[in-house]
């Protein structure tokens, strides 16, 4: 199983996430995760997907086969490229106050932010690429997750490529 | 788009436009005249009265099928011969969802149509209102691309959109579903743009990668053992001359995929017959042994490959399909093209490409054709299917259009009707839907009024879709049908006697109606047949009448299509072979 990073940009008709999402369950690629937003150009929106893929034939089969929708403009597996990816995770924390300095001290590190207290639990958000959202997970288990929730990777190409990447286009 | 609003309608677009009203149902019918519509396939209901409302008032043909499914069938059938997009109209909620497997098997055997669907008013979509179903969320996997029109104003450029997408590229059935309330919205879009489209992210390759056609060249020069495997794509490029011209000129072996049959003449002798499951031993030999294997227009179904792994498991895959998606996905394929066909092989007949030294391998080609050819035995009285259609074959001498359902006779029909021509042959190959074969035929018959159209179907398959009779005797559409008449699943029971020790469980049909009787019913003449001179008779009298006729033709039961590769076995593991 491959993870792969796939950006498509569509146009922003209504169930043209349905129509996405669809023609992945249709055809049985596993998605991890998937953001939608609105890009700077209107009525276009963009999608990234995490999936998971067996090998390079089915790989090549789901960038076909997006490509092939009537509303997707643009497919691209940015897997291989120099990216910046970043997901945001909400956490609520169980944190009696006697070891609420403890976490504290590891929310310091990751960067991540206290947006909500209570007596007991402290709401923390953390972003960054999926690894170090996972690793801050890892972290503040033992503590105790009350609730979480993620968006999901968002990704960019960076603006300098250093290595070309494969080509898999025939047209 | 090119909407010709006529003059009184544009002085009422330019003036009070609420006083004289151009509802969307009338811009509908307009926009169907000017994509050119001969005719409409179509059943009406509530959601769509406003439509069928305006095309009283501006009439199209309309065809009234007596299900939605006989409908959209025809408009398929009518889709096959004529190249143009079939169009179909039903209601909202079951007029819509009785054409789901219509559309599944345009879909497979990509045939171009326009589906339009009533849908229940803007304001209650979404409340389960009466006969609401939500078309476009069930029809979305199952359709090219599909629509619900929103505003009025935008109802020209969908629908020339979709017939854009239906029939350009590799076709396929486009849906749009049309509220009520849009149908009897009043249009005030001023400036109607001439044919109108904004499809940013469709744009079809036709024209095929030069450098990739002199490979190909290359290839087919260099190759030993070469074999072309002709596809639907080629008949949707309407390139058969042009093929069956590379095919003289080459010198090579062709065969071709169920639905490619009539790519090149049935008895041409670089012709191996038809590969795959029921294929002739010499078409799946030669695939099994060639060094070159070039695929126009197929997209490897399983049903033509057999188990992947034993798949021309020597050769160099070259494959020209116009959607790229097809190619390396269930094929390995050493030489892509992406292009229309006709394109491609002008592109390869420009070229003037050759082949050498592959006569060891024709001769060799030929011999299995002689030594292994399709065959069958009568050891009784009565009818073998096989001759039936081989009878059908000798009074139509090949010209005939031919339709079929699923099973036995689809076999038997492709491996003994030799065709003449292209696009004379409409079978439900992908999906393989019961009950295709007769309204298939109706659309055909609509299309090409002065060809013979013969509807080959079983006895299970015309009994999902016998009520179209009534079409026949209604407008004397004069459609042939023969029931190969077993009394039985014949397919399925095949399996069962082979693959599940002659269990047949729930394959057995021997109740059923008289059918003679059932044509004259609708006022048809019928005929049964049981013997082979009755046959003789009754089909010669039949094939020439311009009227409808309808022939039980009572076939022997217990007779099963060779040969046969099992499924999961590769394609040279062929049961009755000899």
């Amino acid at each position: 199983m491959m993870k792969r990073i796939i950006t498509t940009t569509v146009i922003n008709q209504s169930g043209v996430l349905n129509r996405v999402t669809g023609l992945l369950m249709k055809r049985q690629f596993n998605i991890e995760s998937i953001t939608v937003g609105h890009t700077e150009q209107p009525g276009i929106s963009k999608m990234t997907f995490v999936v998971h893929v067996e090998d390079q034939r089915k790989l090549e089969q789901l960038l076909k086969q997006l490509q092939k929708q009537i509303d997707v403009l643009k497919v691209n597996d940015i897997s291989d490229k120099a990216i910046v990816t970043r997901e945001l995770a909400l956490i609520k924390i169980l944190s009696p106050p006697a070891v609420r300095s403890e976490i504290t001290s590891i929310i310091e590190p990751f960067r991540a932010t206290v947006i909500d207290m209570s007596k007991n639990v402290i709401t923390v958000q953390v972003t960054g690429d999926p690894e170090k959202v996972e690793a801050f997970i890892d972290l503040v288990k033992p503590y105790g997750i009350k609730e979480m929730t993620r968006t999901g990777a968002t990704s960019f190409v960076r603006e300098n490529q250093k290595t070309p990447s494969q080509q898999l286009s025939i047209l | 788009m090119s909407v010709q609003v006529n003059a009184k309608q544009a002085e009422a677009l330019g003036g009070d436009v609420e006083k004289q009203a151009v509802q969307g149902a009338d811009i509908f019918i307009q926009s169907l005249q000017n994509e050119g519509v001969e005719m409409i396939f179509g059943y009406p209901g509530g959601a769509v009265l406003p439509i069928y409302d305006a095309l009283y008032k501006n009439p199209i043909p309309h065809i009234l099928a007596r299900h939605e499914q006989g409908a959209i069938h025809a408009a398929e059938g009518y889709a096959r011969v004529s190249g143009k997009a079939g169009v179909v109209i039903a209601t909202s909620g079951p007029g819509a969802t009785n054409l789901v497997t219509g559309i599944a098997d345009a879909m497979m055997d990509s045939l171009p149509l326009v589906v339009f669907t009533g849908q229940v008013a803007s304001a209650v979509i979404g409340t389960d209102a009466f006969q609401e179903a939500d078309i476009v969320g069930i029809t979305q996997p199952i359709t090219k691309h599909n629509y619900q029109v929103k505003d009025v104003n935008d109802l020209p450029r969908i629908i020339h959109e979709a017939f854009h997408i239906a029939s350009t590229g590799r076709p396929g059935p486009v849906l749009v579903d049309i509220p009520k309330n849009v149908s009897n919205e009043i249009f005030t879009k001023a400036d109607v743009k001439q044919n109108e489209v904004n499809l940013p992210g469709y744009q079809p390759t036709t024209t095929p990668n030069f450098l990739q056609i002199q490979k190909v060249a290359q290839a087919i020069q260099k190759a030993e053992k070469p074999l072309v495997l002709a596809g639907a794509g080629i008949l949707h490029a309407k390139a058969s001359k042009e093929f069956t011209s590379f095919i003289e000129q080459t010198g090579l072996p062709v065969t071709n995929t169920l639905l490619g049959l009539g790519t090149i003449h049935g008895e041409h002798s670089q012709f191996l017959g038809m590969a795959g499951m029921h294929g002739t031993y010499a078409a799946n030999m030669a695939i099994c042994e060639c060094d070159l294997l070039i695929n126009i227009g197929a997209r490897f179904d399983d049903r033509l490959t057999g188990n992947l792994e034993h798949f021309a498991p020597n050769a160099q895959i070259i494959h020209i399909d116009i959607d790229p998606a097809e190619i390396g996905k269930n094929v390995p394929t050493d030489i892509p093209i992406v292009a229309d066909a006709k394109e491609a092989i002008q592109a390869l007949l420009k070229l003037g490409v050759v082949t050498e030294g592959i006569g060891d391998w024709t001769a060799h080609l030929n011999g299995m054709k002689q030594e292994f050819p399709l065959h069958y035995k009568n050891e009784e009285e009565g009818i073998l299917p096989q001759e039936a259609i081989e009878m059908i074959h000798k009074h139509t001498g090949g010209d005939a259009i031919v339709t079929t359902d699923v099973g036995q006779h689809q076999m038997w029909t492709a491996q003994y009707y030799k065709f003449n021509h292209p696009d004379h042959w409409v079978t439900s190959g992908g999906l393989g839907t019961m009950g295709f074969g007769f309204p298939a035929a109706i659309g055909a018959q609509l299309a090409k009024p002065n060809e013979t159209v013969v509807a080959i179907t079983g006895d299970g398959g015309f009994q999902m879709t016998l009520q179209e009779l009534s079409l026949l005797q209604e407008s004397q559409i004069p459609v042939k049908v023969v029931i190969l008449n077993n009394q039985c699943l014949g397919m399925v029971r095949q399996w069962q006697e082979t693959f599940y020790q002659e269990r047949y469980s729930q394959s057995l049909m021997p109740s059923q109606p008289d059918f003679v009787k059932l044509a004259q019913a609708y006022d048809l003449e019928g005929y049964k047949v049981s013997s082979l001179d009755e046959a003789d008779e009754v089909f010669k009298k039949a094939l020439q009448s311009n009227k409808p006729v309808l022939i039980d033709c009572r076939v022997k039961q217990i007779e099963n299509v060779y040969p046969m590769v099992a499924p999961g076995k590769g394609l040279h593991e062929m049961l009755g072979v000899k």
